[in-house]
This record gives C-alpha cells, structure tokens and sequence, in this order.
C-alpha cells in the first residue's frame, strides 16, 4: 500500500513511518509547515513548525531510506485554524485549535493532497484506534489511556477515517519510545509537547491581541448582575477560570459566564458552575448516522474525564446531553466528544451549558 | 542510492562535476596535499595549483588574477561584498544599500540585515519580466549609498540584468556596484570588468560545492569578513581549499571555452520543452519569457497545479526539478520572484522550474513533459 506519513519530527509520528515500512508499505513522508517560527527567536521556537523539526523529521526520513518532502500548509492553517481561534476568542468562547487542525489540514488539506498524489492512505502519529468493523468505520480509544488523543480526532466522519492510519494507536507511549530506541532513532527522548504550537508561551490571550482581535475592557458581574469589577477583554477568560480576574475578594471567585453580547464576564462561588448538561452544533458522527441508544459519557476537554451522560435530542447538526451528574467548567466552543465505552459516536462544539 | 533512471532538470540548484574539474583535483586529494602556505616543494606545488586556478577564473569573466578572492561559496562571496563594502563605506559616511527585489537570499537576507545593524535599505522592483526598473534605480541611488547590488542573472526565471546600465547608474552616485552572478556564469559570457563587485560559485559551472569566488576591482576597498592568516590578501582567510579552488578553475576554464558552442543547442532544447509543455498542458504561463533569458531556464506556473504534489509526482517519476529555489528548512514559499514580477499568489505557489545542462538531450525533454503532463492530468481528477 503507498502511505503518506505526515512526519511532525516527534517520537509518534517518526515511529508510525517506521512501523509502516516494517509491515512493507511503499512509504514517503512529509513535514507539513504550518506556521512561521518567530525570527527573533532565531528559529528556535518550541514546537513543531520549526526548521529543527523538519530536520528530525528529515533524518528519521534517511534513516527510515524513504522518500521525504516538506509540504507547505501555512495559509490554510491561518485562515482555517488561526482565524478560527482568534475569532472563537472574540465570541467569549475557548476553542480548541488541535482539532480544527485536524479537520481542515491534517484529515482536510493533506488527505486531499495525498489522494491527489496517487497514495492509498495518510498515516499519523495519533494515538487512537480507527478500524472497519462488520462494514462500519469505528474509533476507539488508543490502549494507552494516558496518551489517547480520541477526542481531537472525534470530529473525523467515515471518509476521513477511512484513509487515515494511526499506526502507534493500539500501543502505549512507552512501546512507541522502546521502538524508537530500538531503531536508534533520532527523535527517540525528545519531550512531549502540550503546547499549541502557534502559542509556544502558553499565552493565548497575548497571542489573540497580537492578531489583532477586536478587544475591549468590560465589567465584572456577580451572580445577580452587579458590577464587581472591570476586565481587560472577554478573550481573556475561559468558564472555571479562577486566576487573572483582579478582584480583591475573601472567597474565591470564579468565571461562571462570558456574555459576549455585554462584554462582561460573570464571576461567583464555584458550587454556581455546575451545570446539568449541554447543547453542541456542528455535530458529526463516526459512522454517519446518529447512535441509535442515547447512552454515553461525553468528555467536554481534552485531558477530561469522561462522564455518564444521556443523548436527550437529536437534530440536524446539533444535540442536547443531560449529564449524570452535575460537572463544572462547561466552556462553550470547546468539543464534546461522545462515546461508549471507548467507541467514540461523534462530536460537536459546545455551544451553552444547560442548567441543573 | 543514484538512480540511473533519474533526469535531472535542476541545473540551476547545482550541476554535476566536470570530468575536468575531478581530473584536475585528484592530485591534490593525494599526494599533493599540502598546505599551499607551507615553504616546502609539496607546498609550492599547491600554492601553484591555486594560481592557475585564478588565472583561469580571471580570463574567463575578464578580471585580473590579482582581482580574484576565492572564498567558501557564492553566498560568502555576496556577503563579503555587501558587508565588506558596507563597513568600509561607513566610515566615508555611506550607508545606503541599494538591492533589486529579485535577489538571491544570499544578497537579500544580507541587506537586510545591514538594515537591522542601521544601514539604509531600498529595494527596487521589477517589470513583468523580471527586470530592474532603472528609473526607480535612479531614484533610489543618492549621494550616501554605499552599495547597489542587482544579480547578473535571476536563478529561479533566469532573467538577464541590463548590467551595464546599472553600473552607470551606480558610477554616478560614486557608489559600488556588486552584482551576483552565480546563475549567469555557466551559459552567460560575464565581463567583471563592468561592476566593482562580482560573485561566482564553482559548483553552479562544473566545479565542487564549497567554493566560490569575488572578484574585487582593483581600487574598491572592502573590509574582510574573515579574519586570520591573511590568505587571499587578507580579505579572505582560512587555510586553502586546494583541491576545491584548483576543480573550480579547472571547472570554468573548461565552461568558458564551450560556452559559445553548447548554447545555441541548449537554448533550442529549452524552447521546444517550453513549447511542448503549453502545447500538451492547458493554463501554462511562461514566467519571464519576455527578456533576455539564461539559455537553460524554463519557469512556468500551471493554473490549478500546486507546486509541491507537482514536484513529488515528477520525483517519484524520476524528473528532478523544483518549484522555486531550494532552500534550508525544504519548504517553498510562493516565490518572491514571481510575486515581484506581479504573479498572482495562486500561480506563484504553482511554480515550476526547469534548468537544462549541456547533457539534455531531445529524448529528456520529451520525457519531461510526459511526466509533467501526466502529473498535471493526475492533479486535475
């Protein structure tokens, strides 16, 4: 099979080329530039769009004796990942950028790409399980549940799936390193990375303002609407946030709202965030059709827990879920992923919390 | 590793190694391997080596011997003269830096960094060809610059500078004229005489890769930017490349000597390859094909046809060509040339270049538009 490795120059992605080779596919692989390395750090940006990246990238290529190409994706990642991020920052919402990478670059631009190029399938370094069962596309949790990325993949439908390979899924990270090691690959230590990698500093308040978002300073409203305060822009706060609100309190306060519409922010007691359930648009689901029990957990962020949750309507890209019990930090534009068990169903984007 | 089956159609990235150029170096790979600055027999016959390697140099683009400084490549060769004149300008109180838009990065990222150390930069653009515009050149030259600097020839569409006018331009503000002429040199008679600063790359022509050349008019008064032993009259130390200057010697001597035989039959492959490529492909724009042109150069964008699936299908099809220049991280960018050139962004990331050499024959060319067209056809599904 001729497999397309989209090669980030970290350990997963370095190994997924290295296993498909091994099983004997006619591999090449490619570093996708997505994002300009800031000259004042003279190139040395943690991350992986940067010419180090490419270049571990570029070895394990050599090593690996395949044929290796950087594919340059930056304008589509800005006007579909950066644009999209700054503008949900705008809107008061907390998107998550992986995932939008996902759909429009990783599974979007490449897939395409690849397919243009004559190759069967695109492989990365994710760790999740993607396999046909009795006819039917299926996504799964990875077997290193520390590790699974199942949920930034969760937006993927049939199609997506169908072409796309995670060779590193079904094992852990640790097996993935030993691999790596065993194959003396370059990349075998390296750290992982958390980060988004445009915000490399973790600031994406900073960054928002520096790309120009259409900030202004707003007030602080308690639960029954008084002011308590004034914030320096809604982009800066996310539902369940407890630092940066400036307020001289003896309780502790936290985000329990971003109204958009006023430009303020609600703050309160953190027993007001708990919220029964929530409503997600943009919904897509794994196998193209709705699940047919509305029993499921449903995670809301990505390093979350999942949590028992009941599907209470579905409708044309969207759906409403009533959690099991209460849960804090409903932050709309972040996914809610549904699953059951370690099958995901589908995703969309939160778009309100719904109460107890 | 080398595949027998591979046509290569990247001339201007670099060009195979001259059956002279190795003959010439193998000597000195051996035995000879003294350091030529030693004063042993074994010394004096490298340092001999060397001198017939810049009379070679110098009789093949009209400098004097004593006019040559070998360095470690073109871009050393452009950044010893953008920087080498800069800071010896300072001091007469020049700091203007005069650069065409169309610059190899070697000369442009030079600029601009004498522009973050306080120099001034302009950068003056181009027609649709691709050639300086004179008038803005005018205009932009003043009685503080220290430096105009404007290729020979361009790498990426080949397009021919008017040098001569440019010099004038320079000579009337009393500023040095530099002109980078590492892509000219293999199918272009390059007269050094005409500019006070001109820079050259051996492995463009023939000759290895790490070794380049500036030619330094007699008078013109650069400061180095290497510091030691004081080769190359104190402009350019280091211990000698022997073998690397001695191949590059060889390398041109033998280029110059063809050059008016294999150019004609060249530049006749390259328009029956440009030709053939709007003949058989729909939506071919011929980039810089309306000026004087390098006899081995054909750059087209293809509407639609991104450039790099493009590149890899003809890579997997055994054609080795590129979508641009080539650079460090591997990754093109839409080129600054063509945008300069007033391409649209859609068809200048759908660029492709390809440089033909003295080997191209009529079956390559005919093979290469196959492979094109067929990638295109697999492009467009």
């Amino acid at each position: 099979m001729k497999i397309l490795v989209a090669m980030s120059g970290g350990v997963d992605s370095s190994v997924a080329a290295a296993m498909l080779v091994a099983e004997g596919h006619d591999v090449t692989g490619v570093h996708l530039k997505l994002s300009e390395a800031s000259p004042e750090s003279n190139g040395r940006v943690h991350g992986c769009c940067t010419v180090e990246a490419a270049d571990d990238a570029r070895r394990v290529a050599d090593v690996l004796d395949i044929p290796f190409y950087v594919w340059n994706l930056k304008d589509t990642f800005s006007s579909a990942v950066i644009d999209d991020f700054v503008r949900e920052y705008e809107r008061g919402r907390t998107p998550n950028p992986c995932v939008r990478c996902n759909e429009t670059v990783k599974f979007g631009a490449l897939l395409d790409r690849g397919r243009a190029t004559g190759f069967d399938a695109v492989a990365t370094g994710h760790y999740a399980i993607n396999r046909e069962e009795d006819g039917r596309r299926r996504l799964y949790r990875s077997a290193d549940r520390t590790k699974d990325q199942s949920y930034v993949l969760a937006t993927l439908g049939r199609q997506e799936l169908a072409f796309a390979r995670f060779p590193v899924g079904a094992q852990t990270k640790d097996r993935t390193r030993e691999i790596a090691r065993s194959l003396m690959l370059r990349t075998a230590d390296k750290p992982e990375s958390y980060d988004i990698c445009f915000v490399p500093d973790g600031d994406a308040a900073a960054f928002v303002e520096r790309a120009g978002a259409t900030v202004a300073p707003g007030p602080i409203l308690d639960p029954d609407g008084n002011e308590v305060g004034e914030h320096g822009g809604i982009h800066r706060f996310t539902v369940g946030q407890r630092r940066g609100l400036g307020l001289a309190t003896a309780e502790r306060r936290f985000v329990l709202e971003v109204d958009a519409s006023r430009n303020a922010i609600v703050v309160g007691p953190g027993e007001l965030l708990a919220r029964g359930g929530l409503t997600a648009e943009k919904v897509s689901w794994v196998g193209g059709e709705p699940p047919v029990t509305a029993d499921c957990t449903v995670q809301v962020r990505a390093h979350g827990e999942p949590v028992p949750a009941t599907i209470t309507s579905v409708e044309a890209g969207r759906v409403a879920v009533r959690f099991g019990r209460p849960q804090r930090g409903i932050a709309p534009g972040q996914l809610a992923a549904l699953y059951d068990g370690d099958e995901v169903l589908g995703a969309g984007t939160i778009d309100a919390a719904l109460p107890l | 590793m080398h595949n027998p089956t591979t046509l290569y159609l990247d001339n201007a990235a670099t060009t195979p190694l001259r059956p002279e150029a190795r003959a010439a170096m193998e000597p000195f790979l051996d035995a000879a391997f003294a350091n030529a600055s030693s004063l042993y027999a074994s010394a004096r016959e490298a340092r001999k080596g060397i001198e017939v390697a810049r009379e070679q140099l110098a009789a093949a683009v009209g400098a004097r011997p004593e006019e040559v400084v070998f360095t470690g490549s073109g871009t050393e060769a452009d950044n010893l003269a953008l920087k080498g004149a800069a800071w010896h300008a300072r001091e007469q109180g020049r700091d203007g830096i005069v650069i065409g838009v169309t610059e190899h990065e070697a000369v442009a990222k030079t600029a601009e960094w004498l522009g973050r150390v306080g120099f001034r930069v302009r950068v003056v653009g181009v027609d649709g060809n691709g050639v300086v515009s004179l008038d803005e050149l005018r205009e932009a030259v003043d009685e503080k610059t220290a430096i105009v600097s404007v290729m020979w020839a361009n790498n990426e569409v080949g397009t021919v500078q008017p040098v001569a006018e440019i010099a004038d331009i320079a000579r009337s503000a009393r500023a040095l004229f530099h002109s980078d002429a590492v892509q000219a040199l293999r199918f272009l008679p390059v007269d050094s005489s005409r500019a006070d600063l001109t820079a050259f790359s051996a492995h463009k022509v023939g000759g290895p890769k790490g070794v380049g050349a500036l030619i330094v008019r007699r008078g013109t008064k650069i400061q180095p930017l290497i510091h030691g032993g004081g080769q190359e009259r104190g402009l350019r130390s280091s211990t000698y490349n022997v073998a690397g200057i001695i191949g590059f010697g060889a390398a041109v001597g033998a280029v110059a000597a063809e050059r008016s035989s294999v150019v004609p039959s060249v530049e006749m492959l390259r328009d029956r390859l440009q030709a053939e490529l709007c003949a058989r492909i729909t939506g071919v724009h011929v980039n810089g094909a309306g000026a004087p042109r390098l006899a081995g150069h054909v750059n087209v964008s293809i509407e639609g046809i991104e450039g790099e699936p493009l590149i890899l299908l003809l890579d997997g099809a055994g054609v080795a060509a590129s979508s641009g220049s080539a650079c460090q991280s591997g990754s093109t960018e839409p080129s600054h040339v063509l945008v300069a050139m007033g391409v649209s962004r859609p068809l200048a990331t759908s660029a492709l270049r390809l440089t033909l050499g003295t080997d191209t024959t009529e079956a390559d060319v005919d093979r290469a538009v196959s492979a094109v067209a067929d990638a295109v056809v697999r492009l467009r599904r």
